[in-house]
């Protein structure tokens, strides 16, 4: 048995440090563009608009019933080579697609089942003043599904950090990748993967200690 | 006999069952109308479908100058009829995101397009109105049964609606709050509003209402005014259902 190489770890301190901007940026910008298709789809799967729903459906199903790491694959290395204009893709961009694809198909079971939450009789007390369909959802049904949602989406944006690891296996360099290069230089694989796990640990700690926080601020405000 | 609101040959089926087999009625300006009969006869369905909650198979409504055919109604006829016709739910229904105030409002605001001033002000003399001008800012869970339904009238009232549809308000509430909710209905009542009201309460009907409607079986079994209809009903059915509800 070796002692760890501490003094090693805090020269690699900074180092990872550097690279939690493009970590930070590839789950926020997947977060966001997540968020916006897993609405959608939930909306079409609660409508039931014809067609679409079916579609939707298969896209949920795929992407829930097979690993992120061969999504990623799938789009990165395979899909350019029948749709040739994907050939220069880079790799955040194939990340961050890979990642919402992936997250938006489980967001949306959740947006999904907290729009049924919301009693039926307020979207007939909408539809009763004459709201439109898109009015109602706006006004009325999403924006208490989102309150609903909100504790479990926020497990998925912290799933969605950790996930931003795997952009390192399309050649990114981000947290993960620079921790793989430092080790692959230095030999010490534990040293270097000890600091990287805990950057990520640090990282969901300061975001859970958010989500305490506003599941407190929602329990308090407004209503059920 | 100049109807305001004309309703011909109504029919709704749910499955292969007609919950409504053709029903006619004709209300005229400020006529209040009270709908009485058994559970299961179709009454809330009524109601429902004259502002297409539930849309209906066949016939005709006519209100003002509006005149949808179900069978070919389009989205637009849909929402012309909503916005003529206000709604109070038996659950009251209330948006639970909103406060008193701004479920008076979003109609005003979402579909009559009014100006946000001009809408609070409206919400100030309906909460008024409905004896709950200090609590505007309430959620609806902070609110009594009772306040709760004063705020789902209030909600159908900011809209001026030709016809007000009353779909057994109080049958909810616990006793303590049918009192309150009652008084309310009667002043709308008393300010000639149109009105068709679905309720349990005979009493109450037979005190607010220029004409009573017995309904059983998806249709209009007898209708006439009050007295008649109380004292001297002529259908055995409704002589057996006005004895077995005392």
């Amino acid at each position: 048995m070796r002692p760890l190489d501490i003094a090693y770890m805090w020269d690699l301190v900074p180092v990872i440090a550097g690279y939690i901007p493009l970590t930070l940026f590839m789950a926020l910008v997947s977060m966001v563009a997540a968020l916006v298709l897993a609405a959608l789809l939930a909306i079409v799967r609660v409508l039931k608009i014809p067609v679409l729903d079916r579609v939707v459906a298969v896209f949920i199903s795929f992407f829930r019933g097979t690993p992120l790491l061969v999504q990623l694959f799938l789009f990165y290395y395979g899909l350019p080579q029948m749709l040739t204009f994907l050939t220069n893709i880079d790799g955040v961009t194939a990340a961050i697609f890979g990642l919402t694809m992936h997250f938006s198909a489980y967001m949306a079971e959740s947006i999904r089942g907290a729009i049924l939450g919301v009693d039926r009789s307020q979207w007939e007390a909408a539809q009763s003043i004459g709201m439109t369909q898109g009015q109602l959802l706006r006004r009325i049904v999403l924006p208490q599904a989102a309150r609903t949602a909100a504790p479990t989406l926020v497990n998925y944006f912290i799933d969605m950090i950790k996930g931003t690891s795997l952009a390192f296996t399309l050649g990114v360099t981000e947290m993960m990748g620079a921790a793989q290069k430092e080790a692959a230089g230095s030999f010490l694989y534990l040293e270097a993967f000890l600091v990287v796990a805990l950057f990520y640990w640090a990282i969901v700690e300061i975001l859970s200690v958010g989500q305490r926080r506003m599941e407190r601020h929602l329990g308090k405000a407004v209503a059920r | 006999m100049s109807c305001e609101i004309d309703i011909a040959g109504l029919v709704k089926r749910f499955g292969g069952n007609a919950v409504l087999n053709g029903i006619d009625l004709c209300l005229k300006p400020g006529e209040r109308v009270a709908i009485i009969g058994p559970s299961g006869t179709g009454k809330s369905t009524l109601l429902r479908c004259l502002n297409f909650l539930d849309p209906p198979d066949e016939g005709r409504i006519t209100i003002g100058d509006l005149s949808v055919d179900a069978a070919r109604a389009s989205r637009a006829d849909m929402l012309a009829l909503r916005r003529r016709t206000g709604f109070v739910f038996q659950n009251y229904a209330l948006f639970a995101n909103k406060t008193a105030r701004e479920n008076i409002m979003e109609g005003l605001i979402t579909v009559r397009n009014w100006p946000k001033p001009k809408a609070e002000e409206r919400a100030r003399e309906i909460l008024q109105q409905i004896g709950l001008g200090d609590r505007g800012d309430s959620y609806p869970s902070a609110l009594s049964g009772g306040q709760q339904q004063r705020v789902g009238i209030g909600r159908a009232m900011a809209l001026d609606a030709e016809l007000m549809l009353f779909d057994e308000p109080t049958s909810a509430l616990d006793p303590e709050w049918v009192g309150e909710v009652l008084d309310l209905i009667r002043r709308i009542a008393d300010g000639r509003q149109t009105m068709l009201i679905v309720t349990h309460e005979m009493q109450f009907a037979r005190e607010i209402a220029d004409r009573i409607v017995f309904m059983e079986g998806g249709r209009i079994v007898e209708q006439g005014p009050p007295a008649q209809i109380f004292g001297n009903a002529r259908d055995e059915r409704t002589r057996a259902f006005l004895r077995r509800v005392g």
